[in-house]
């Protein structure tokens, strides 16, 4: 047994002493840029604890782009951010539930599932504790007692999708869905389907599985070979969805929803037409932001009204722009 | 029973039946893997006939491709299901593997290949730590790596938000010693216009390799034998513990070929992918002929559960079917494909 278990260390210690021997002369951290993002001064005013409660899956770069933009402005404003989020409804509602307990000044929600959380939102704004909706729930915000929405159309979004594909003069769309019976996604193909003028026909795919979800879109393009644009819903299905097209040797174009890092150069390269950005870094600031306007100065961000981040198009016109921002995590 | 018996001529002392010479199509019918292979038959029939584009051979090189990467951990987890026990924290290993290899390299600007073996290293490092867990505990290997699956999942987020900032990470495509790595685990090459991933190469050579311990070396008896039963493998002298912190640790070795791939595919890794993975794998070991109960088993069989697997995956998509129905008809396959496997198997078990 002894031996069994010193050997891996002893591996450790030589793969150590061989990584001080070969730096890499390309690439890597030596060539990174220094971190975007804004910073600002800070606030006087006293700290205030702020909770936001999402339905993000753990891991997810969109959901840590809104946590940034949380954090810059919990930074800026001497606020106590905290997070918390899990898909499923049910478990969301608890959260916001188990923030009502630890009394916190302020929450900041998403209402993926209106009939599931807005009871609880609703608990929240009868305990004095104000509410902002983000991201989710711009048809439902108001009626749960949330009094402002920070966020994109998911349909109108789609549509903005949908008649950009049209104006490129493309025939036939498919549209890329990686996660099953998810109500926003789902909002995004049928906004699509609603301004494309040409065929459209959707396909789902294993989102956490990337080998699989690019043979799967190659497989469908085989199948189709009509299929002249493909669109997908996240940042990283639109690499694996890039990958398919030269798999199947289809001559299809990309375009996606959301950003993340990869998504600039390959709009600069032309490989991807274009990138339906929802500014999720200016969701999460502007919760935590107009909860710290409401709490110090009673205003109201959008008057009640909602306030749209979104959609805002990323392509070749404007990616000099936007693209750096994107390459810090920001964007 | 009112026949009569003749007791005046006793019968030639033939040689005992149970050792007698069966014939070669009878010895086949008895492997572990036919009936797996008569379901991949059939499923590859059905989709021979209802999707055209299935039948193009660069079709079925993808089919072969996605297969690879559910056959390559397959291979393992049948040894280590053979060996009577799970490993349920495969799938997020693969992508822990991928994770380390590749900030390892970025943020200590190092060459690709340092990353690959650190990554190996953490690889074998788990596997070990699973085995350790489960033989030093005697908790069931199912819980056992339930509790690292967790843990490896929490790892896998927290850990790359520490180091990269974000949830996934850095294009690590213009490191040096990116394309020697990619050509040996993520290169695609051409015959006679059908594109081949080496992956499959990989994989047809671990399932050769994994066959011939199994069924030629005394480790091959010493894994059927601490499967069937540890405490009378341990009696006659079998190094159960040994055996089973190697099969764990053979689990960790394919989970990091298969990060590697991913992440020389795809330059950067997310730190949510794999969740679910495991399961596909043991679901290849089981269509494929292995026992839950272990002792029992092929690694041919694995690699033909895979095969399912990936090919009832994109078969639904080549044949066209209504996506909203995509589960519900991996499902029926994959029942099918188990109903006739163990039908055949009875039939052949009856037979004997």
């Amino acid at each position: 047994m002894i031996q069994l278990r010193r050997h891996p260390l002893r591996v450790v210690l030589l793969a150590l002493l061989f990584a001080a021997a070969a730096c890499s002369s390309t690439g890597g951290k030596q060539e990174e840029a220094p971190a975007a993002g804004a910073n600002a001064g800070k606030a006087n005013t006293p700290e205030m604890t702020v909770q936001m409660v999402t339905h993000g899956a753990p891991g997810d770069t969109f959901w840590d782009i809104i946590r940034k933009g949380a954090e810059a402005a919990a930074a800026k404003d001497n606020v106590k951010f905290q997070y918390s989020s899990d898909p499923d409804s049910g478990k969301q509602a608890t959260l916001i539930q188990n923030a009502i307990d630890s009394k916190v000044d302020a929450i900041a929600v998403t209402l993926p599932d209106p009939p599931a959380i807005a009871p609880t939102v609703k608990k929240a704004v009868d305990a004095g504790i104000p509410v902002v909706a983000f991201n989710a729930g711009i048809g439902n915000y108001a009626e749960s007692g949330a009094m402002s929405y920070f966020g994109s159309d998911e349909s109108l979004a789609g549509e903005a999708a949908g008649k950009r594909a049209s104006e490129g003069g493309y025939k036939n769309l498919l549209c890329v869905i990686q996660f099953q019976g998810q109500v926003q996604l789902e909002a995004r193909c049928d906004g699509v389907k609603k301004t494309f003028t040409g065929k459209w026909q959707k396909i789902y795919v294993n989102g956490a599985d990337r080998p699989s979800e690019q043979s799967t879109i190659a497989a469908k393009l085989k199948q189709d070979p009509n299929i002249d644009f493909v669109v997908t819903l996240g940042a990283p299905d639109a690499l694996a969805a890039m990958n398919a097209v030269k798999d199947s040797g289809s001559k299809a174009k990309v375009g996606t929803f959301d950003f993340n890092p990869q998504i600039p150069p390959k709009i600069t390269s032309g490989e991807l037409q274009f990138a339906i950005d929802q500014q999720p870094y200016l969701q999460g600031y502007l919760s935590v932001d107009s909860l710290w306007l409401y709490k110090n100065n009673g205003n109201i961000l959008g008057g009640g009204q909602p306030t749209l981040t979104g959609p805002f198009i990323v392509d070749k016109s404007n990616i000099d722009v936007v693209g750096k921002f994107a390459e810090g995590g920001t964007r | 029973m009112s026949q009569t018996v003749d007791v005046g001529t006793p019968p030639a002392p033939a040689r005992d039946e149970r050792v007698a010479r069966k014939s070669p199509l009878a010895r086949l019918m008895t492997r572990p893997e036919i009936g797996a292979l008569a379901g991949a038959i059939v499923i590859y029939l059905i989709f021979f006939i209802v999707a055209p584009p299935f039948r193009d051979v660069n079709s079925l090189a993808s089919v072969l491709y996605v297969s690879s990467t559910y056959g390559i951990p397959a291979v393992a987890v049948a040894l280590l299901m053979i060996g009577g026990e799970f490993d349920l924290s495969a799938g997020v290993a693969v992508t822990s593997s991928a994770l380390v290899a590749s900030m390892i390299s970025y943020q200590f600007s190092a060459n690709m290949f340092v990353g690959v073996l650190v990554a190996l290293v953490v690889a074998l490092a788990i596997g070990f730590i699973n085995g350790y867990l489960v033989v030093k505990t005697g908790i069931p290997s199912f819980l056992v790596t339930l509790g690292t699956f967790f843990m490896l999942r929490g790892l896998n987020l927290a850990i790359t938000k520490i180091v990269t900032g974000n949830v996934g990470t850095n294009d690590v495509s213009n490191i040096a010693g990116f394309e020697a790595a990619k050509k040996i685990f993520a290169s695609e090459f051409s015959i006679g216009g059908v594109n081949i991933r080496i992956t499959l190469l990989w994989w047809l050579l671990f399932v050769i390799i994994a066959t011939w311990v199994l069924v030629r070396t005394h480790i091959g008896n010493w894994i059927f034998a601490v499967g069937g039963s540890a405490p009378s493998s341990r009696a006659v002298g079998v190094p159960v513990n040994k055996v089973k912190i190697g099969l764990f640790m053979t689990v960790g070795f394919m989970a990091w070929f298969t990060g590697m791939h991913i992440l020389f595919a795809f330059n950067t890794v997310q730190s949510g992918l794999g969740l679910g993975n495991e399961f596909i794998y043991i679901v290849a070991a089981v269509v494929g002929g292995c026992l839950l109960t272990g002792g029992y088993g092929s690694v041919i069989g694995a690699a033909i559960g895979a095969f399912i697997f990936g090919m009832a995956n994109q078969g639904i998509v080549y044949a066209g079917w209504n996506p909203d129905w995509f589960y519900f008809f991996l499902g029926a396959l994959l029942l099918g494909a188990i109903l006739l496997n163990n039908f055949i198997r009875l039939r052949a078990e009856a037979s004997r």
